[in-house]
């Protein structure tokens, strides 16, 4: 239980960060920030100390941007997240990121593939309007293949409407 | 829209157990057709555990399709026809009286000899021979259900066909083939990353799917025979839902290579690319009419996800599904003159037809969460990838939707399928 507290705690942190309030307490958003260093950019050498990327109070540290169901257009609230990624890309031409779109379960595997691909293809269009080179940037799609969570319910559901951002070497 | 529920599948629930050694799976009927044929299938002389072994099959085969009804043949056990008095079979009310032997030869096969026999005309419909290697044993008890089926319904039977399905388990993904029934799983491809719409080819020698192994999604044509496989479409973005024209000789595929999810035509070398929508909208899931002409899609082009037709040749395409919800995964039936397809709406996934003369749509299951429904080649029953008990299963309709089966394999989710074509 203090565990869920202090999670939340640090979710309203990040999402303060952001200037965003996540809609539920323990909307599934806030806690993209944990699964980011993932992508083996603490691995990067060099610039690790200041490198924005790493530094978990940054808006750089938020990697997801979320969804309506079948909508696929980056919503007002999650701008901040790519435009600030945008930035960074146009920064460091030498950075490239990968773009992950994920979907709900609700509508065939296929057309979730192409739901997914728009979601990921919306946020590189976002990003190359923001300074990012297209060659900096791949999309891909799960569709409602790699689901983070797996009920069949708006919990799980909004957390699986989803671009991730990627930094890959 | 006039939705008809067909209710029929509420009336009883039967297990049919599968109660050999290596089960690897078992299989719940729910409901009955309205006109089953009474039949009785004697256990066959002869080696008395292949024996018992087809008997199952063969009665398996025939409960399934919901056309039979089985009648116990109460400790009769006639094996020749000489042998049978028919006033015997009358009392109990069977229609159709199946006897026979199956020995085990000296060069490694087993050979059934069986016979159908008429009980209300006592005359005999069917004698024939049925032989396979001594680890086909089921295929034979397939092959005589198959020549039963079709001489008592008219309809050639599907026992002896194939399916594919993706199986999930945690982060694992395995492409299965097995008989129609579930049984003789065999793995096409195994890896820990997704694998999707896996797509028979017409003369069931190879399947292409998507595999996400190059860390996107692309598609595959892989020989069933060699296992030999290549990469038939690998573009930026998504490659996927390949779908095989009847003569084989090109697939309709979706790629983002130009933009959005749009149709494409291909070879099956990869070769001659063709684009055939021009919409900025997704389009996917084609498949073809059986006579290769048109096809039929998936496309959010109105709003909403729904059905479209289109010709192969180009032409304008034509929105076949209106009213509330959306719809999904759309296939042809067998006989060109209607759909299968997945309809969502309050919340709930189901299965249905549509004609195409007067656009009748029936909705053949109570609800829930099923997806991809793919025909049976004889146009009588319906695959699809459902759930029970918190699992992703296999099940099928009858066509009437009156009958249902519901496949538990063995663990894992089952996803995809899709039925393969008489072989």
């Amino acid at each position: 239980m203090k565990k869920l507290v202090i999670s939340i705690v640090l979710v309203n942190l990040l999402a303060a960060c952001a200037s965003e309030k996540p809609k539920e307490p323990v909307a599934a958003p806030a806690v993209a920030p944990a699964a980011a260093p993932k992508e083996s950019v603490a691995a990067e050498p060099a610039a690790v100390a200041v490198d924005p990327l790493n530094d978990p109070a940054n808006i750089l540290g938020k990697r997801s941007v979320y969804y309506p169901l079948d909508v696929d257009a980056v919503q007002d609230a999650d701008k901040p997240i790519v435009q600030a990624h945008a930035k960074y890309l146009s920064e460091h031409p030498d950075r490239k990121m990968r773009l992950e779109g994920n979907a709900d379960e609700r509508g065939s595997n296929e057309y979730n593939l192409a739901l997914g691909q728009r979601r990921a293809d919306g946020v590189k269009k976002m990003l190359e309007l923001g300074g990012a080179k297209a060659s900096q940037i791949e999309t891909v799609s799960y569709g409602e293949e790699k689901p983070k969570a797996t009920g069949h319910d708006e919990a799980s559901w909004s957390q699986n409407r989803r671009t991730d951002l990627n930094y890959v070497k | 829209m006039a939705l008809r529920v067909l209710q029929g599948m509420l009336g009883f629930l039967l297990l049919v157990q599968a109660s050999m050694a290596n089960a690897v799976l078992s299989i719940e009927i729910i409901g009955a057709g309205e006109h089953q044929i009474p039949i009785s299938v004697v256990p066959f002389g002869g080696d008395a555990n292949l024996a018992q072994s087809i008997q199952e099959v063969v009665l398996g085969d025939l409960q399934r399709s919901g056309l039979f009804r089985p009648v116990d043949p109460a400790g009769k056990s006639p094996h020749e026809a000489s042998e049978v008095n028919y006033a015997d079979w009358q009392v109990r009310g069977t229609e159709a009286l199946v006897i026979g032997t199956v020995t085990a030869q000296a060069n490694g096969r087993i050979e059934a000899r069986f016979r159908l026999l008429d009980v209300v005309k006592q005359t005999e419909l069917i004698g024939q021979a049925v032989s396979a290697n001594n680890d086909q044993m089921r295929a034979i008890g397939h092959r005589i259900a198959d020549l039963i089926y079709e001489k008592l319904t008219g309809d050639k039977g599907v026992f002896s066909t194939r399916i594919a399905y993706v199986n999930r388990q945690g982060k694992s993904f395995r492409l299965i083939v097995a008989d129609s029934d579930g049984y003789n799983e065999q793995t096409v491809l195994a890896h820990n990353e997704p694998i999707m719409s896996p797509s028979w080819s017409p003369d069931g020698s190879h399947l292409a799917y998507v595999s996400f192994e190059t860390g996107h999604a692309a598609i595959y044509v892989q020989s069933l025979y060699t296992n030999q496989r290549i990469l038939l479409a690998d573009f930026r973005g998504s490659n996927s839902a390949p779908a095989w024209s009847p003569d084989g000789k090109q697939l309709a595929v979706v790629l983002t290579r130009d933009g959005g999810s749009q149709i494409y035509l291909i070879k099956p070398d990869g070769s001659g690319i063709r684009r055939l929508t021009f919409s900025g909208a997704i389009d996917t899931e084609p498949n073809f009419s059986p006579d290769g002409q048109t096809l039929l899609f998936t496309s959010d082009r109105g709003g909403s996800a729904q059905i479209y037709r289109m010709p192969v040749d180009g032409g304008s395409e034509q929105r076949m599904t209106f009213g509330e919800g959306t719809n999904y995964s759309p296939r042809h039936s067998p006989d060109g003159k209607g759909f299968v397809f997945a309809h969502r709406s309050n919340g709930k996934f189901y299965i249905a037809t549509q004609d195409f003369l007067s656009g009748q749509v029936e909705i053949l299951t109570a609800g829930g969460w099923e997806k991809k429904p793919s025909f049976a080649p004889n146009g009588k029953l319906i695959l699809f990838a459902s759930e029970a008990r918190g699992r992703g299963i296999l099940a099928t309709v009858s066509s009437d939707g009156l009958v249902q089966q519901h496949m538990f394999t063995q663990s894992g989710d089952a996803r995809e399928p899709v039925w393969g074509p008489h072989l």
